[in-house]
């Protein structure tokens, strides 16, 4: 990869085109998507920038043909990314599944827009976090971002690459629209850019088992006409890729597909944490949500309350420990969020009734009130 | 109920014999499962002599197919083979295709599934690839109905023929394969049965080697689940049917290419034109404007 072809410097940028430009920084010289809001500018920063650096810009006839070319790509031994809003979201759910089933890395944006059906298609929401978790059939993890600014849309989607190559698995940026479109500095210094690179077979293709997994239960990848001749099924599948329906099967599949990420959890999960030590309160947040409330946050310590935060970087897999080891040493958990009760179950799980944890939800469609956070906040104090 | 095995018992060796084809097949995942006078074996067959007769090294073809009884051909071919979710093997095998120009140009890329697959729930994938004009060769087994589900009709079951969800016979009208193709822009478009082997082979070669968006119709029999229902209860009866109703005329008109059960039908070549391909024009593009190479 050519370091020229990264935007480099000081920028201002809105959320939308620092992802196009992270994803190419990381290396994503394929993108497959169809038009949708509020990621419009993603898919159009792709159309306008791959063609100048030799990648391929690909607009297919919808979101199920997006990540399924995204898939071939991977196969192709590109790195390739789809972004995605909406109604798009639901519909690529069929092939993350087969993404996570054949251990594919690749990238998918859902910038997050009010539903469900067409629902508020140009006003943010965070109504989706579930939808990522469990949205694809079967059982199985996931590798979510949350970011919170344009900066780390560029930042989490390099991320996003480097641990879709790491885990081999498809990973997540739950982005939103206020994120998405928000313009502000993004600083990129491409010699401080570290790129996980592809996972080769170590061996020669006799003793070479495409699906047999490595110590940390990655396995190595071969692509198309590498010469390891693998054959790859969204079927339940033995170490040599072939099918095996057999219960025996499953077991191992489902075991190592779902150890390899929760096996791994404390390396993938990441948490920025902020006054949290000796907090009365502490508000557990993530992407846009986050920023509101750093302003509750000022309100409530004016009024004298000490308050903390723990944003979650990556939402999925979620920092049960971490939040876990806060409820037991405060008064009580404030989660704001973008939808009516999501993430919140998670932190209640976590928190496992040592101290209260409120929920404030908001609709879609707008932001919160910082004085609704607050309110939340005078309640558990 | 049967007792599920997790492995089955090795084949016992009887002769050290070696067929001519084999390193195409992945034979330790043969027998296949396709039933007794199914037209999948033929088929399969067909492609790993044009493999054979290209002279294709098995490390420079991928086989991309989607999900059915035509699905698992994937499975037992030797080269990378991406068995993927229903519908969606033409978008796959589009992004693997555009991707293998950059890291191994010349690869070719093959897509086999069945007429449901291609036709009904990837419908869409295939009209836009073809306007595409994406480097696919597409073979499309169609045996005009869900064999593996159990006997289903689809998008190709004649006016009137019955299935498991068509107990009374069919009310819908059917696609005719070679007019869609040629009206969605595939340069090359042929339709031949499976006892048409020769032919078929020959129009498989062909395929492969034009670049573009090829496609070639394979009518093939389901005795089990389809020919039972429809007055055609084993292989042999649909190969008699194929040999007395399949009518070869080359560069016919697609739009007369409609199957009726008991009428005579058209095989042949349809199309077979020079058009410039989505990845040919695209690097021509980046090369002339922004003076880049995809490779």
């Amino acid at each position: 990869m050519n370091k020229k072809d990264i935007l480099a410097g000081e920028h201002f940028l809105n959320g939308d085109v620092a992802c196009a430009e992270g994803a190419i920084a990381a290396g994503c010289r394929l993108f497959a998507g169809y038009p949708i809001t509020p990621q419009s500018e993603i898919t159009e920063t792709m159309a306008h920038r791959l063609p100048t650096i030799g990648g391929f810009f690909l607009q297919m006839e919808d979101e199920l043909a997006s990540i399924a070319a995204v898939l071939g790509g991977a196969w192709g031994g590109m790195k390739a990314m789809t972004a995605t809003s909406g109604p798009g979201f639901s519909l690529m759910m069929e092939n993350l599944g087969l993404g996570i089933m054949t251990e594919t890395p690749c990238v998918i944006v859902d910038v997050q827009r009010g539903g469900p059906s067409t629902g508020l298609p140009t006003a943010t929401s965070q109504a989706d976090m579930m939808q990522a978790r469990w949205g694809t059939h079967g059982d199985h993890e996931i590798i979510a971002y949350a970011p919170a600014s344009p900066q780390e849309m560029f930042d989490q989607t390099i991320k996003a690459f480097n641990q879709s190559e790491r885990y081999r698995q498809p990973v997540l940026v739950m982005a939103d629209e206020v994120v998405g479109h928000m313009m502000e500095r993004v600083v990129i210094d491409p010699d401080k850019i570290e790129i996980y690179p592809r996972r080769k077979p170590s061996v020669p293709y006799e003793e070479f088992l495409p699906y047999r997994g490595g110590a940390d239960m990655v396995p190595e990848m071969a692509c198309a006409g590498e010469g390891y001749r693998v054959h790859v099924t969204g079927l339940t599948h033995d170490e040599r890729g072939y099918p095996d329906l057999s219960v025996e099967s499953q077991d191992a599949l489902m075991h190592r597909l779902i150890g390899k990420i929760r096996d791994n959890a404390d390396q993938i999960i990441e948490v920025e944490e902020e006054n949290i030590r000796g907090a009365d309160v502490v508000l557990v947040t993530y992407g846009i949500a986050a920023r509101t409330s750093l302003r509750a946050m000022e309100l409530a310590e004016q009024k004298g309350i000490k308050v903390g935060m723990l944003r979650l970087i990556t939402v999925w897999p979620f920092p049960l420990k971490e939040v876990r080891k806060i409820a037991g040493a405060v008064k009580g958990i404030v989660v704001p969020e973008l939808n009516l009760g999501q993430i919140v179950r998670e932190v209640e799980r976590a928190a496992a009734g040592q101290c209260p944890v409120r929920l404030v939800g908001h609709a879609g469609g707008g932001l919160h009130r910082p004085e609704d956070i607050l309110t939340a906040i005078e309640e558990v104090a | 109920m049967m007792k599920r095995v997790a492995t089955k018992p090795e084949p016992k060796v009887v002769a050290d014999v070696h067929h001519p084809l084999e390193h195409y097949f992945r034979n330790e995942r043969l027998p296949h499962i396709w039933c007794p006078g199914c037209g999948l074996g033929t088929s399969m067959s067909c492609l790993a002599a044009a493999f054979d007769h290209l002279k294709l090294d098995v490390d420079d073809v991928s086989v991309v197919s989607g999900i059915g009884c035509s699905g698992r051909l994937a499975g037992y071919m030797r080269p990378d083979s991406y068995h993927t979710t229903h519908g969606r093997a033409l978008p796959f095998a589009t992004g693997l295709r555009v991707a293998l120009e950059k890291t191994k140009p010349g690869h070719k890329v093959v897509v086999f599934s069945g007429d449901g697959d291609l036709f009904s729930i990837g419908g869409n994938h295939f009209i836009h690839a073809a306007r595409r004009n994406i480097d696919l060769s597409v073979f499309c087994v169609n045996n005009f109905n869900y064999g593996m589900t159990g006997g289903q009709v689809g998008p190709t079951t004649p006016l009137g023929s019955k299935g498991t969800t068509a107990p009374y016979g069919m009310f819908e009208h059917p696609f005719n394969l070679p007019y869609l193709a040629a009206s969605s822009g595939a340069p090359y478009v042929a339709r031949w049965t499976t006892l048409h082997v020769h032919r078929l082979q020959q129009a498989m070669e062909e395929a492969i080697q034009k670049r573009g968006f090829t496609f070639v119709e394979i009518i093939a029999p389901c005795p089990t689940n389809f020919g039972r229902r429809n007055g055609l209860p084993t292989g042999l009866d649909e190969m008699r049917y194929y040999r007395e109703e399949a009518v070869i005329e080359n560069f016919a008109d697609p739009k007369d290419a409609e199957i009726i059960p008991g009428k005579p039908f058209i095989v042949g070549t349809f199309v077979n034109e020079d058009k410039p391909d989505y990845v040919a024009i695209y690097e021509k593009f980046v090369a002339d404007h922004f003076g880049v190479t995809v490779k």
